[in-house]
């Protein structure tokens, strides 16, 4: 989808700017300086306004990732089972191939710890698997 | 005879690789009729399936042949709503769980789906207003305000346009029920919603639903355009957040929905005066909308005579962490910490004593087993200076570290705060620092601002961790009486009990001067 597209389907919508910055994030990785700029003129907003709305907000990044990302449970419930420790063996394992994010809650808290690649979920994580995740991420 | 086989659907099921059973299934038996059905909330045995009625779990794809001829005894679970842990519970908003196909209209009108909304069209709007106070319905997000209240007074402000928000935002950790409700029954939401609108005379909602669920977005988009027509002239639109733990507090909710900064209001004005754009807006949890259906074909009495004292009702606990038997445990308000953690919840995984239970996510409280007398309602948590919140509880074993959990608070704190109020923005941080004090037994060398020359008369840096902690008190108390909502003013809850609970973790075994009365 190119901006444009974006821009026309939230046209009748009410409050349109996080929706319309959450498909720019999708179609291009990032909201970049441009982006902010068109989005700001669409809209009547200042382009500060729609940059302290841009910045706001973990899931949208201001330049795309470099490597595929893996976003590991963090919370208790997963802190409870485990997960610290995973959450250092990923750095380990990754070794800079991908990037490993903190998510905070997955709502699979009986089941951890869990990870999510993409909108693919994964659940009772152990070095192993884990480590299976990220080779497939990093091929 | 054709076998008719339900594979869960919920998310859990799908992390734990339903989809290679699903394979499985349609090799071995592709003359059987597959139903995906929504999960029991039976998360130790995801994923489940049933063969003619017959459950199995948990089940790897390598299971299903030894399943389908009869030969897999170590994995029977009998009929599933017979199980003492099923039929144990008052499942009253999650009746249909494990029962239905999430998107089968079919499904949902078979089970009792449209008749509290046909029930509350065919009554005057006050009608069923009444019905919700009469039920003693209070918020499920943890704010645990009367429904009705809330109802009454958007419907008693002059408003040509009203909206009924969902905060589907479920940010804590350890909670699920509005996920697995969203992905399992979203027509019962959206039938409570248009409950609402109609009882306040709102035309609009919005789900405000978290990025981190990317299934139940799904499913509520799909049931939205299924069901446009059964709801309409009330229309509902999903929004989705953009991964801000703090958007799940309602002022901030609105904010965001407006396209703005996920930053708070402060109150007044409420959000039933002046909510989304300005305009009396109802801004409820997923459960309690989910509870509406019920309610109105029900009565509001049946309702009010599960639960004790003020907490009428059920509450579909979340059993989470360390935990034998965890998932979604719906109860009458009233049952003990205790039951729920060792009786239902089967004690820890790893077979080490409980040590600590959080109850009500990252803003709730630690409590020790010495407290599991504690009735589930909200006055009694309350009165021990915890909160139930979201009905999360995160059981831990005796590894866990306390002070490092008490530290995960002010951090997580730090991570999610909007910025707008001090004590929560920089007193986060400095609990954080201070914490890690604590951790290093304390400090013996003057800091950057106590080697200033103006400082030349303050008492130098106080050694100990002693005097670290009482300094992590302090600000605890400041931030639980300033901070302009519930990140910062209930992140002391977690803080505090850890502290006063738990000394041993946090230096020297020396004892802690009780604090935040």
């Amino acid at each position: 989808m190119d901006l444009d597209t974006i821009l026309r389907k939230h046209r009748d919508s009410e409050g349109p700017l996080l929706p319309i910055l959450r498909d720019i994030q999708a179609a291009f990785g990032c909201i970049s300086e441009a982006h902010k700029r068109e989005v700001a003129q669409a809209l009547n907003l200042t382009r500060a306004e729609v940059h302290g709305v841009a910045s706001f907000y973990h899931d949208l990044r201001d330049a795309p990732a470099d490597r595929p990302i893996i976003r590991l449970c963090h919370a208790e419930a997963c802190q409870a089972r485990g997960g610290r420790a995973l959450v250092a063996a990923a750095e380990r394992i990754a070794d800079g191939r991908v990037l490993t994010e903190a998510v905070y809650c997955l709502g699979l808290c009986a089941v951890g710890p869990s990870a999510i690649v993409g909108d693919e979920i994964h659940a009772r994580l152990t070095p192993a698997k884990l480590a299976a995740l990220i080779e497939k991420a990093a091929a | 005879m054709i076998r008719v086989i339900h594979v869960s659907d919920d998310a859990v099921a799908h992390a734990l690789g339903v989809d290679a059973v699903v394979a499985a299934l349609r090799t071995a038996a592709p003359e059987a009729e597959l139903r995906r059905v929504s999960g029991w909330g039976m998360h130790w045995l995801e994923p489940i399936i049933e063969v003619d009625g017959i459950g199995y779990g948990p089940v790897a794809a390598e299971d299903v042949q030894a399943i389908l001829a009869g030969e897999a005894d170590h994995l029977r679970l009998g009929i599933i709503a017979e199980h003492p842990w099923i039929a144990g519970q008052d499942r009253l908003t999650f009746a249909r769980a494990g029962k239905t196909r999430p998107l089968s209209l079919e499904d949902y009108a078979a089970t009792g789906g449209w008749v509290g909304l046909n029930a509350a069209r065919a009554r005057p709007a006050q009608a069923v207003l009444d019905e919700v106070k009469a039920s003693g319905l209070r918020g499920r997000g943890g704010a645990g305000f009367p429904a009705g209240i809330k109802w009454q007074t958007v419907a008693d402000t002059p408003g040509a346009v009203k909206y009924i928000v969902a905060n589907a935002d479920e940010g804590d950790s350890g909670t699920f029920a509005d996920r697995m409700l969203m992905e399992g029954d979203p027509y019962g939401l959206i039938e409570g919603m248009a409950i609402a609108g109609y009882a306040v005379g709102a035309r609009k909602g919005y789900i405000y639903i978290r990025s981190e669920y990317p299934h139940a977005i799904a499913r509520l988009e799909a049931a939205i355009a299924l069901s446009r027509a059964i709801v309409a002239p009330f229309d509902v639109e999903v929004r989705v957040g953009a991964g801000a733990y703090v958007c799940g507090e309602e002022t901030s909710l609105l904010n965001s929905l407006e396209g703005k900064r996920g930053e708070v209001r402060a109150k007044p004005p409420l959000p039933a005066i002046e909510g989304l754009f300005g305009r009396p807006t109802v801004v409820n949890n997923v459960l309690t909308l989910a509870a509406i259906p019920w309610i109105l074909a029900h009565g509001g009495v049946a309702y009010a005579a599960y639960g004790m004292g003020r907490s009428r009702g059920t509450m579909p606990l979340q059993i989470a962490g360390n935990v034998r038997y965890g998932g979604l445990y719906e109860t009458a308000f009233g049952i003990t910490l205790g039951d729920i953690v060792n009786r239902i919840g089967g004690g820890s995984e790893s077979g080490a004593p409980v040590r600590a239970v959080q109850v009500g996510g990252p803003l709730g409280a630690y409590f020790p087993p010495a407290l599991f007398d504690t009735p589930f309602d909200y006055e009694s948590f309350a009165a021990r200076d915890g909160l139930i919140g979201h009905g999360g509880v995160v059981v831990f074993d005796a590894s866990v570290d306390m002070l490092a959990q008490a530290r995960f608070a002010m951090e997580f704190c730090a991570h999610e705060s909007c910025g707008k109020c001090t004590p929560c923005r920089i007193g986060s941080t400095r609990g954080v620092e201070a914490l890690d004090r604590v951790r290093a037994g304390g400090r013996s060398a003057p800091d950057n601002v106590e080697r200033l020359p103006q400082m030349r008369n303050a008492k130098g840096p106080q050694p100990g961790a002693a005097a670290e902690l009482a300094l992590v008190e302090d600000l605890c108390d400041t931030m639980a009486s300033t901070s302009l909502c519930a990140l910062g003013g209930f992140t002391p809850y977690p803080v505090m009990s850890a502290i006063r609970h738990f000394p041993e973790d946090f230096g020297a075994g020396t004892p802690v001067a009780e604090a935040a009365e």
